[in-house]
This record gives C-alpha cells, structure tokens and sequence, in this order.
C-alpha cells in the first residue's frame, strides 16, 4: 500500500522546553500508528524547492485523527526553524505516514521495557510511555533520559505524573552539564554502568528501545549487548550528529 | 571505553549516519510498500538484515543504505532530472511485504 502525502492541519502548538515544541496535526486521511513510528513532513517553496524530514510521532494510538510531532529546534536547519517560527494553528503541512515496522513497540508485545534516550530522542519512546498507560498494561517499564540540564528535559511534568501513578513505570534522569542544587540523580553521559544499574531491576528478559544521537545509540546498544541482552530484543533508532 | 567513544564522536561516517527506518517513507515511494520491517541480504557478505537496521547515509547527493554487518552498499537512491536512479546491486535480494499489487489494481 503506497503512503500519500497529506495535507495536516495544525490545530496546537506548545513548548516543552526552550529550544523544543510539541504541534498537533490534525490528518484527513488518519491511519492508526504504532508507537514508535514517523511521519515525514514536506516544506514547498514557492519556486519548488522542497525539503523533507522525518518526524516521531510522539502521540499514543488512542487518540483518533490526529498526531502529535516534537521539534527541537536545530540552529542553521532548513525545517525546524520553520516549524518553530513560522508555523501557527490553522496552518497547513505535507506529511506522509505513519511510517517504519521496525522501532516500534506496542503492549501485545510485553516487557519488560527498558527505554534510553538522549534530549529528543525522548519522541518515539513517549509514544510507547503514553500508549503503555493508555493501555493499561501493567508492563513494568523504565525510561532512562539523558538531558543537558533541568529546564532541557522534555515532557518533564508528564513524565513525573505517570511514573507518580505506581503502575510500574519510572523515569531515571541523567543531566550531563546542569544540574539542579542538591541533584543526587546522575549527571554524566550515559555509560554502561549506568545501563547496569537501571537495567538491573527489570531482568535479562527485556526489550530495550534507545533514541538518540547516533553516538549515544552506540554506546547503549553495544553496552546492553555486553551486559547479556540478546541483540534481538534491543532496537535503535540513530538521527544522526549530536547537537553538542 | 571513553576514548573509543571520543573517536566514535569525530567519525563523521558514524556520526551521519541513521537507521534504515528513518528513511522508511522514501523507500516506500520507491517499493510501494513499508519495507521497514522487511529483510534484505547483503550482496557482499550475504548477512540477511532487517531494512530498517541497515545503515542510512542521506547527508549526499541521494541516499545510500549500507549492510550492518559488513557496511557494504546494498542500496543507493537517487534523483536526477532524467528520474530516479535506484541501484540495488549490492543486494541479493529485498523481501517486500506481500504479494505485489497489480498494475491498476
């Protein structure tokens, strides 16, 4: 089956953090997603120039005929400056999708569920966070961020709320460069005695899920290879350089 | 440990690189289909690999996606104004999901 493009509507824009915002697309032609996946999205000169990048989808499948996208605003990019100061509500934007079979994790498929991220590679993981509570699975379920610094992590209250609700998920920050006075969380780059420790608690029988900057999809997919985790059950999602 | 990752930080090669997955949209205006999930084998190595593992290069003039194992070209894509070249040389095969669709069907 072909993926057209078409033509969203954005009904909300909201920021999660200085440098990154959240856009509700409201889609025509909505096909159910699986969290995890990405829709591309087409800016159109009107000389006929266009650009195209790929977008997690950060909503849960739950929600009909629309989706959420999460933009970090990239210094020097041909999109997301765009998206961050040009685009308003009732604005409208080629997007294709949803798309990829691959990085995907839906609650058929259990746990437990080992999530690693660096800054906006939080987008897809949240898909599956958001759907895990929707679902009501009781799928114990870890998300391990890495952030520069308190005011840089995305979907923060959000995140605090759903691992207050004891449902079996919780959240383990990593604040490479700020922290916050009295941080007694971890404030370094994620390594394998990180992974180590957080893994720890879900056992040798986890799916890991990482999102990231492609160095730190490296060091986390080799690293839970060599603490025992079957190369089958760890999926990577890389988007390329760092922003540092 | 912490100095192969500085040099795996200055490789530009592994830096640019991304998922197969994350040009899943492309792919499937070429295939017509999601090919994401779907598996491929390498020419050179003959490592079967799922397409959206492989190794995407999309930062030149198209895109090429490489073999994980042996970081071989399996595919490269790329438009011309005489139209889209598609290059599958370096595959031994590309599994597409399904049967294919008629013409017109």
């Amino acid at each position: 089956m072909p993926i057209d493009w078409q033509l969203a509507t954005v009904t909300a824009v909201r920021d999660e953090t200085p440098e990154v915002r959240s856009f509700t697309l409201g889609l025509p032609a909505w096909a159910t997603h699986r969290p995890g996946q990405h829709v591309d999205l087409r800016l159109t000169a009107k000389d006929g120039y266009s650009v195209e990048r790929s977008y997690s989808i950060a909503s849960e499948p739950e929600r009909v005929g629309e989706i959420d996208i999460t933009v970090e605003r990239i210094e020097g990019g041909e999109v997301s400056p765009f998206l961050h100061e040009v685009v308003v509500p009732g604005d409208r934007l080629e997007v294709r999708g949803p798309i990829g079979g691959y990085f995907v994790w839906e609650a058929d498929l259990g746990g437990p569920l080992l999530l690693v991220a660096g800054g906006s590679g939080v987008v897809p993981l949240m898909a599956m966070v958001r759907h895990r509570a929707r679902a009501g699975t009781g799928v114990a379920a870890r998300l391990l961020l890495s952030s520069r610094g308190p005011d840089e992590i995305i979907y923060a209250d959000e995140l605090e709320r759903l691992a207050g609700a004891n449902d079996g998920f919780d959240v383990v920050h990593a604040l490479t460069r700020r922290q916050p006075p009295g941080w007694t969380g971890y404030a370094r780059r994620i390594d394998e005695q990180m992974l180590a420790e957080v893994l720890q608690p879900l056992g040798a029988g986890t799916r890991a899920y990482a999102c990231g900057p492609t160095a730190l999809v490296e060091t986390v997919a080799n690293g839970l290879v060599r603490l025992g985790l079957p190369p089958d059950r760890i999926r990577t999602e890389r988007f390329g350089p760092t922003g540092t | 440990m912490e100095e192969r990752m500085a040099l795996m930080r200055d490789d530009p090669a592994v830096d640019l690189t991304v998922d197969g997955n994350a040009i899943g949209g492309l792919l499937a205006a070429v295939f017509g289909a999601d090919v994401t999930s779907s598996h491929g084998q390498c020419a050179s190595c003959h490592t079967v690999s799922i397409v959206g593992t492989m190794r995407a290069y999309t930062r030149g003039p198209g895109i090429i996606l490489r073999c994980p194992a042996c970081a071989e070209v399996v595919l490269r894509i790329v438009e011309t104004p005489g139209g889209t070249l598609v290059d599958l040389r370096g595959a031994a095969y590309l599994r597409l999901p399904g049967p294919v669709a008629p013409i017109g069907g």
